[in-house]
């Protein structure tokens, strides 16, 4: 019986541990040997820690990096801000009847990939874009200006392709969540107030830690909106690996910076979960 | 003294559907009142009528002689304890029953104080640093009701809080409950659709059906003396047998297979149709004595129901096929009976309540 479980528990677990040894660990562990290599003056290979030096010591670096971390999880609160009344209504206030059909159009926009989702933002926002043209012929606007290309525009951007990832959380949460427990609430003489901060908020507490890691993770790594929506000085520290990869043809350093951003989100995620007293496996389970 | 609540004129329309209809009604303070009707009746909206979850289509309603109707559910000095009982998932026993006090801006040690005390006062000491997935139905059901306790409601109302748990419990939570309400003094008002609970617990009993009241009285004189039809009944065991009437005053019937009978009615009624209660324990077996106002016939044993101190039999009664309940005395004396035996039988005649017969 007991060789039987190890022998069927051996099975299943195989092709798990080898994708994340061939896919996650091996690279990892190929990048991170990378980036404590460099080459001395007479240009052979050395193990070094110059790459992280150089991190340290460059001021635009440090800039881009501590913006990037900011600006992500500024669009992790605001992406929480927005969905969340958002999956309220959808359980709880609309009839059971509509709600299926509601998240079904809350979804719809995600068939589409994000290159052209972020597209769509362009075509709305930029000078010849949709609004522009709808305000200046109506006579609200002289003349159009440029809404793209600014930190806004590309928060905005940011916070709408990670929608989805936590508005989804959000309603398994709330939806396992009986009425009765408000009206209880209420009925002992709580206001609406603290009936969200001290029943909905605590009890949505596992889908909220997990909408938020999600999207805190994808908004860091994200290169796509960032470089489309963002200006010349809205620099993402994705843009700076990618220039040192493929750019600066430097794959030391990439591989460095790469590093340093796995750690950035670590941290960050392990100073999350102390500070919210959430469990990493309770949350995503 | 006055009354804790008051209802005048309370009516509860869910468009064309009327399921709380016109009622006028008081409870007395520190009394056990409960609401006993069928499903579906209107009893939980009547309840959340009176908690403010749900607005009167038009009526009054006073606690302590205050208006209502502009009074949200957290302001109201009255608590709810949910069917399904409502219990914060995400907190342990303590704080479950401190979340009222808290929101009332008691100070700490005072929260601790009277927390603790209401743990000793439902038999939890030493379970408030438990968490809710960690207690038993009966456990649970008893901190629900702390949690509503704790902040010393003029009116503590509870829908069918017994209807989660299992036949033995709640047996043993019906005592506990009339305990508990008679230590703390607290008015209760219960809604229930089971009988028994009604009766044993109550000071006074309401019977709803169709979101109407049909008679409120003592669980006694409701058995005894029921009002209406309905409540004959829905309130205890009968046995119910059509008769016509042969001569008024005094009352005289005959049933469909000839037997005649001396009866008492209950509503006036001018119908000649009407329907006979008897109660199981109203029929008196081989009893020798007896007046003029002594119903007697002859009952044949169909079946013995044993069950302890609640053994009944089954009977035809006469030369009819209409079976009636009999319930047998608690001595020995009927211990012989069998199957298919033939035994001389009686009821008093107070003991026959006619009823206009419902239309079908
Ligand atoms: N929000 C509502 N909209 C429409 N009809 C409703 C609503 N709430 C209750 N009803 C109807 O009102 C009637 C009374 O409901 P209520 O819940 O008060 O019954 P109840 O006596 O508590 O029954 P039970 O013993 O099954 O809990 C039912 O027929 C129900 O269908
Ligand atoms: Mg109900």
């Amino acid at each position: 019986m007991k060789t039987h479980f190890r022998l069927g528990l051996f099975i299943f677990l195989t092709p798990v541990l080898l994708w994340l040894l061939l896919l996650i660990v091996v690279p990892h562990l190929e990048l991170l040997m990378m980036s404590l290599q460099g080459k001395d003056d007479m240009g052979k290979a050395v193990w070094t820690f110059a790459n992280y030096r150089h991190f340290f010591v460059e001021k635009i670096y440090w800039y881009t990096f501590v913006r990037t971390a900011l600006y992500a999880i500024t669009v992790t609160v605001l992406t929480f801000c927005v969905t969340f009344p958002v999956a309220f209504y959808i359980t709880k206030v609309v009839s059971p009847k509509f709600s299926g059909f509601l998240t079904i159009l809350l979804l719809m926009p995600f068939w589409v990939s994000e290159l052209v989702r972020v597209y769509g933002w362009m075509i709305l926002l930029r000078e010849s874009g949709v609004i522009n043209h709808l305000l200046v012929s109506s006579g609200l606007m002289d003349s159009p200006v440029e809404m793209l290309y600014n930190d806004i525009s590309m928060l905005m951007g940011l916070v709408y392709t990670s929608m989805l990832f936590m508005v989804v959380p959000l309603i398994s949460a709330l939806e396992g969540m009986d009425d009765s427990l408000i009206e209880a609430a209420h009925d002992l003489g709580a206001s609406p107030l603290t009936i969200f901060f001290r029943i909905i908020i605590p009890y949505a507490a596992p889908g909220i830690t997990s909408g938020s890691i999600v999207v805190f993770m994808l908004a860091l790594g994200n290169y796509l909106t960032p470089k489309l929506m963002g200006g010349k000085n809205s620099l993402w520290f994705t843009e700076q690996i990618y220039n040192e990869f493929i750019a600066s043809f430097n794959w030391n350093q990439g591989a460095a910076f790469g590093f340093l951003l796995l750690a950035l989100s670590s941290v960050i995620i392990w100073f999350g979960l102390k500070l919210s007293r959430q469990e990493l496996g309770r949350a995503l389970s | 003294m006055a009354p804790v609540l008051e209802i005048q004129n309370l009516r509860k329309e869910f468009d064309a559907f009327t399921a709380v209809d016109t009622l006028n009604f008081q409870v007395e303070e520190g009394s056990f009142f409960s609401i006993l009707g069928p499903s579906g009746c209107g009893k939980t909206t009547l309840l959340r009528m009176i908690a403010g979850f749900q607005e009167p289509t038009s009526g009054t309603l006073c606690i302590r002689g205050r208006d209502m109707s502009e009074v949200p559910p957290n302001r109201r000095p009255v608590n709810l304890v949910f069917q399904n009982l409502a219990l914060f998932p995400m907190m342990n026993v303590q704080e479950n029953i401190a979340f009222g006090l808290k929101r009332q801006g008691v100070g700490k040690d005072e929260i601790r104080k009277r927390v603790d005390a209401m743990l000793e006062r439902v038999d939890l000491t030493g379970y408030g640093k438990k968490n809710i997935s960690q207690l038993s139905g009966g456990q649970k059901q008893r901190v629900a009701i702390a949690r509503s306790l704790v902040l010393e409601p003029s009116l503590l109302l509870l829908d069918e809080p017994l209807g989660a748990l299992d036949l033995k419990l709640r047996e043993q939570m019906k005592i506990e409950l009339k305990k508990l309400q008679a230590e703390v003094g607290t008015t209760f008002m219960y809604i229930t659709h089971d009988q028994s609970e009604a009766l044993v617990m109550s000071d006074r009993v309401a019977v709803m059906n169709r979101g109407r009241f049909e008679q409120i009285d003592s669980p006694r004189n409701l058995y005894a003396n029921p009002a209406t039809r309905f409540v004959a009944g829905f309130v205890g065991e009968t046995n119910i047998l059509p008769v016509s009437v042969v001569s008024r005053s005094p009352l005289k019937v005959v049933t469909s297979f000839g037997l005649e009978l001396q009866a008492t009615q209950v509503n006036d009624s001018s119908s000649d149709e009407l329907d006979l209660f008897i109660r199981p324990e109203a029929i008196i077996l081989q009893h020798d004595g007896g007046g003029d106002d002594f119903n007697r016939f002859s009952l044949t044993v169909r079946n013995i129901l044993f069950d302890g101190s609640n053994t009944k039999i089954l009977a035809t009664i006469g030369a009819s096929d209409y079976e009636l309940t009999v319930a047998l005395p608690q001595n020995e004396q009927f211990a012989h009976i069998g199957k298919g035996d033939v035994i001389d039988a009686g009821v008093h005649l107070s003991s026959c309540r006619c009823y206009p017969r419902e239309a079908a």
